[in-house]
């Protein structure tokens, strides 16, 4: 019996909104309580657009806003409790602790967590991190890193043809 | 009556006293500069748990300024929601705390019935009903008001709000975060017409708003291999010309579907020139009168909240004594009906 090869990157191209819904939607049924996923690219890269496709997949109907004003909005979804957090408005990484909101992170719900730089060291470590890098022509490469056992079965699954 | 208005949804700790018979006596924002001075160091500008620390000084300058001893308090108003769940929980455990102390009762006020109502703190004093345009860092909507209570959504954005487009914006063309008002500094000397950009949802037939595609578009630009720094304040106009052409547009479709005779604009980006203009030509052009509050009052503050529960018990609202400490952080205006 041989194992399967663990898989702990992909790189995918995505040509638009459509192809970044279709990876979200194979993503969203690896989420379990206790996830944490962090999402790095610059401003307009599409990580809250990433956040809605993942939220519609699992069935949610109504708006995703952008959580940058607000630092969090939860999505009771299919079960889950889904954080969606941002960070970016973050101008030392103590603001993590001051704002309160390392108590979201105790392992019941699950974390979507844009600009975790801004927290640095701070931001409680991601099972899966997502890094969306635009390119001139509106397109996107997707990087999917896995850093725990659990996400690196998400991509083995993600990897298989 | 006297009634104390306690604000922290937030980053800003508000704080106000209003006199139901002399109007607005004082109010106190907490400012950066302040926390410095009187703490020394440098302080986290979100920091919730700050608001700790900052109700009982602005509490203590207000009653101060407004020449009021603690006996003559009869209620204390506060922000319940929506907002981010410790920054309120401190809000309303100062307030529940304070009236139990003072034995008073209190009134939970839905933070964006704050915003609305803030325009009738001005002068000259808009009559209901109304159309509100809410536009700032954090909301983007359009609610038909027709009296102290009764809201009806019309249109909100559907992604980023209007004043963080502008402060996103801002920050892709240099100018620091958030940048909003710099941005339109900038775009005072850029021409509007050099960059097209798109008018998102402009046509669609709801009255919903989206800007995220806007800030995408503006990365695009300021991205590209043949971008230049000194284009930065074309594009600014440019961006800034996009956004309140959907601001008005909508405005106007939804001044036409509802037939309401006013508009009534509250929030940071009110305090836009280009967006004024733009609104003043579509009033007169189509027969709407547009309303402001004062620009002090634009931004997040305890004043809107203190008046917002004065109009609220005009209009029959009960205070409580429960002196249960209510939040509510995701908290729908429309349904809130007095009670």
């Amino acid at each position: 019996m041989s194992l399967p090869r663990e898989t702990s990157a992909i790189t995918l191209s995505l040509s638009d909104e459509n192809a970044m819904a279709a990876l979200a939607a194979r993503l969203a049924p690896c989420l379990a309580p206790g996830w944490v996923v962090h999402l790095v690219g610059p401003l307009g890269a599409g990580k809250t657009t990433f956040v809605r496709a993942i939220l519609r997949a699992l069935g949610h109907t109504g708006p995703v806003k952008s959580p940058t004003y607000g630092l969090v909005e939860l999505y009771p979804v299919s079960g889950l409790n889904l954080y969606h957090f941002d960070f970016y408005r973050f101008a030392t990484p103590e603001e993590f602790y001051a704002a309160g909101l390392e108590e979201y992170f105790d392992g019941t719900g699950v974390c979507l967590v844009e600009w975790p730089e801004k927290a640095a060291a701070l931001a409680p470590g991601a099972d899966l991190t997502i890094t969306i890098e635009p390119r001139p022509d509106g397109s996107r490469e997707v990087r999917l890193t896995a850093s725990t056992p659990r996400a690196r079965q998400c991509l083995n699954r993600l990897a298989a043809p | 009556m006297h009634i104390l208005g306690i604000e922290s949804s937030c980053d800003e700790t508000g704080v106000a006293l209003y006199d139901t018979s002399r109007g607005l006596l004082a109010h106190r924002l907490h400012t950066q500069a302040r926390m410095h001075a009187t703490y020394g160091g440098v302080v986290p500008e979100l920091a919730s748990r700050d608001h700790v620390r900052r109700l009982p000084a602005l509490v203590r300058e207000v009653m101060s300024e407004g020449a009021r001893d603690w006996t003559e308090l009869d209620v204390v108003a506060y922000t319940a929601g929506p907002g981010l769940a410790g920054a309120l929980l401190v809000g309303a455990s100062f307030a529940e705390s304070l009236a139990l102390a003072l034995d008073r009762p209190t009134l939970p006020v839905h933070h964006l019935e704050g915003h609305l109502l803030s325009p009738l703190l001005a002068e000259p004093r808009p009559e209901f009903p109304f159309l509100a345009l809410l536009v700032s860092g954090g909301h983007t909507q359009l609610m038909a008001v027709r009296a102290v209570g009764d809201y009806r959504l019309l249109g909100e954005t559907i992604d980023d709000a209007a004043g963080e487009a502008f402060d996103k914006t801002a920050k892709l063309l240099g100018l620091g975060y958030p940048g909003g008002p710099a941005l339109a500094a900038l775009a005072e000397q850029g021409d509007p017409a050099r960059f097209a950009l798109p008018r998102p949802l402009l046509h669609a037939p709801t009255l919903d708003f989206s800007f995220s595609g806007l800030k995408t578009a503006v990365a695009l630009k300021v991205g590209a291999p043949d971008w230049r720094a000194e284009y930065a304040a074309d594009l600014a106009a440019s961006f800034q010309q996009a956004v309140v052409e959907v601001l008005v547009a909508k405005t106007m479709a939804a001044v036409r579907a509802t037939g309401l005779p006013r508009v009534v604009v509250a929030g940071g980006v009110g305090a836009n020139r280009r967006l004024r203009e733009a609104l003043a030509e579509a009033g007169a052009e189509q027969g709407f009168a547009v309303f402001y509050p004062d620009v002090a009052l634009c931004t997040d503050n305890g004043a809107m909240i203190a008046f917002a529960a004065a109009l609220r018990l005009e209009a029959g609202a009960r205070v409580k004594w429960d002196r249960r400490i209510e939040v509510h952080p995701r908290w729908a205006l429309e349904g809130l009906r007095q009670g």
